[in-house]
């Protein structure tokens, strides 16, 4: 019996050894493979000219990422603006003004929206959003847009980040112990004041987890974008203008035109670099969450 | 079940109070307390006499909290709570007034059953209050700030690290640090809602040494469920149970002629 029930628990720390360390490793070896299948591209241009070139003609071996980086950077920023005071005030509402109701009722719309599917996101972002930026431009900038637009991908990523932005907010916003807020409410702040200096300020680094994982989740999603974004390779200010996000051009075109020279190991170049910047992202992310756990 | 005796509905007992007792500063009258179909406080009628300790003494939940939060209006925040009756304090109705209730909730100091220093440096914690208040000069904040951590007995420990995060402190010196907290803001009553449960005997015994030496400035109402804290500390008693006061008046009377069964045997198992 002894030696069952230390085989049985030599065999549990095992398993979870097995998984820790192959959810570690997982990113790495993704992270080497796609370097490996971009290496051909560096034996003809260098990192730094394919990250900061504009120019895009693959049939004459000519490969400048910035477009595309830029595209992604500008819609994510953009679903940020849309998302980050939205997702903020919603939370505060909900797990501290707001009846236990209504937070009842919420959570499920919030899981069901969390839930759709990308395309669904990207179909409603052509019927409804589109032509709403497309009859914004005219208006605003004096000029015509088709509506497909860094704008149109800024807000329908906006609408897929929010529901988990939001329920991550919630979680933070709810760990704030009632003593804390009553201690505020009680030296003569009112509720807003304690909300402010009490469950954000308290918060900072949940508050900074749940962006940085609502901003890298933006940055790589791709189908619903895709879809409203234009795919037109120019980097351009005008968010009324299309846009071509990195994991666009991966969705698009690959497993087609591989027959041109090098351009499997250039969309293996964009995959590695998206990589890279949501790995950026998220040590930022962490930088800012450490620095604001020390205050 | 009140205690006949102690019934401030009996007026006799009442001019005989008011004539030995100092003058009270906060006086409950019917206060009642519910949740849904639950009847938390039931006909809460009572006085705090000006600068003693008055202990709410009673077994846990037996509604002491609640009626501490009733003094301070933190039961708004409980959607599920219906409060009736009257509290009045410099014979304003707190319940019943239209009163700003940050200005309400300044007259009270609170200490909760643990320590809650807000997620700022010391310094601020104490400032926290005052610049609630509107005060900006920087010299009187920093005035008011070493005043009362020395009130608390802090501030030799803390001169030297005001600007490190409140959480640092021991958990002793962060009691010490919201009772500081909550002196700053000028308070004439201090609520203490088991402010020693979670401090060890050393830190608990410098909060109760604090409570004896303030009373000459404040009014302390102190919840606890130690009857030996009670017997420390009281300079009146009032014992609650179910949502009751059983009994209430000076803590010899209470504690060597209890007059109900109820309080006996808390005497007795408390003892």
């Amino acid at each position: 019996m002894q030696l069952r029930r230390q085989i049985i628990d030599k065999l549990n720390g095992f398993w979870m050894i097995t998984t820790l360390v192959t959810i570690l490793v997982l990113p790495l070896v993704i992270c080497i493979g796609l370097y490996i299948k971009a290496a051909p591209i560096f034996e003809q241009h260098s990192f730094l000219e394919l990250v900061f070139t504009s120019k895009w003609e693959p049939s004459r071996g000519i490969f400048g990422f910035w477009p595309f980086i830029a595209g992604s950077l500008y819609v994510t920023l953009l679903s940020f603006l849309f998302t980050a005071p939205v997702c903020l005030l919603a939370a505060l509402y909900l797990t501290q003004f707001a009846p236990r109701t209504l937070i009842r009722i919420m959570h499920p719309v919030i899981d069901v929206l969390a839930g759709l599917p990308s395309v669904i996101y990207g179909v409603w972002g052509i019927l409804v959003i589109v032509p709403f930026v497309s009859a914004l431009s005219v208006p605003l900038t004096g000029s015509p847009s088709s509506g497909y637009s860094v704008l149109a991908g800024g807000i329908v990523l906006a609408v897929m980040v929010i529901p988990y932005t939001l329920n991550m907010l919630i979680e933070v916003f709810n760990t704030v112990p009632n003593g804390l807020k009553e201690a505020s409410l009680s030296l003569g702040a009112t509720m807003w004041e304690s909300v402010k200096h009490v469950v954000i300020r308290g918060n900072y680094p949940g508050i900074i987890s749940a962006y940085g994982l609502g901003i890298a989740k933006a940055f790589g999603e791709t189908i619903a974008v895709m879809m409203v974004v234009g795919n037109v390779v120019k980097a351009s200010g005008n968010p009324f203008n299309a846009a071509y996000p990195l994991p666009a051009l991966i969705a698009n075109n690959y497993g087609e035109m591989l027959s041109i020279p090098m351009y499997d190991s250039a969309l293996m170049f964009a995959a590695f670099l998206l990589l890279i910047i949501i790995l950026v992202i998220n040590l930022f992310f962490r930088l800012l969450i450490h620095k604001t756990k020390r205050l | 079940m009140g205690n006949p005796y102690f019934s401030p509905n009996n007026s006799e007992q009442l001019r005989v109070l008011r004539a030995t007792e100092p003058e009270a500063v906060l006086r409950v009258s019917n206060l009642n307390v519910s949740a849904g179909d639950h009847h938390i406080l039931k006909n809460i009628n009572l006085e705090i006499p000006k600068n003693r300790i008055t202990v709410l003494l009673g077994p846990s939940g037996c509604g002491k909290t609640t009626l501490l939060k009733c003094m301070n209006k933190l039961t708004d925040l409980y959607r599920e709570l219906k409060v009736t009756g009257n509290i009045y304090i410099d014979n304003d109705d707190i319940l019943n007034t239209t009163a700003s209730i940050p200005d309400i909730r300044q007259k009270m100091g609170l200490l909760s059953q643990r320590p809650y220093p807000l997620p700022v440096s010391i310094y601020k914690n104490v400032a926290y209050g005052l610049k609630l208040k509107g005060v900006r000069d920087k010299k009187l904040i920093a005035f008011n700030v070493e005043k009362h951590l020395r009130e608390v007995g802090l501030w030799e420990e803390v001169k030297n690290r005001l600007n490190s995060p409140a959480s640092s402190l021991s958990i002793g010196q962060q009691q010490r640090l919201c009772l500081a907290r909550g002196l700053a803001v000028k308070p004439g009553i201090i609520l203490a809602d088991e402010p020693t449960s979670a401090l060890d005997p050393t830190s608990s015994k410098i909060i109760e040494d604090l409570f004896r030496d303030m009373k000459k400035h404040y009014t302390i109402i102190l919840v606890t469920h130690v009857l030996r804290q009670a017997i420390r500390l009281a300079d009146h008693v009032i014992f609650m149970h179910d949502g009751e006061i059983i009994e209430q008046g000076p803590p010899e009377e209470l504690f060597e002629n209890a007059r109900t069964d109820k309080l006996r045997a808390y005497l007795i198992d408390g003892n």
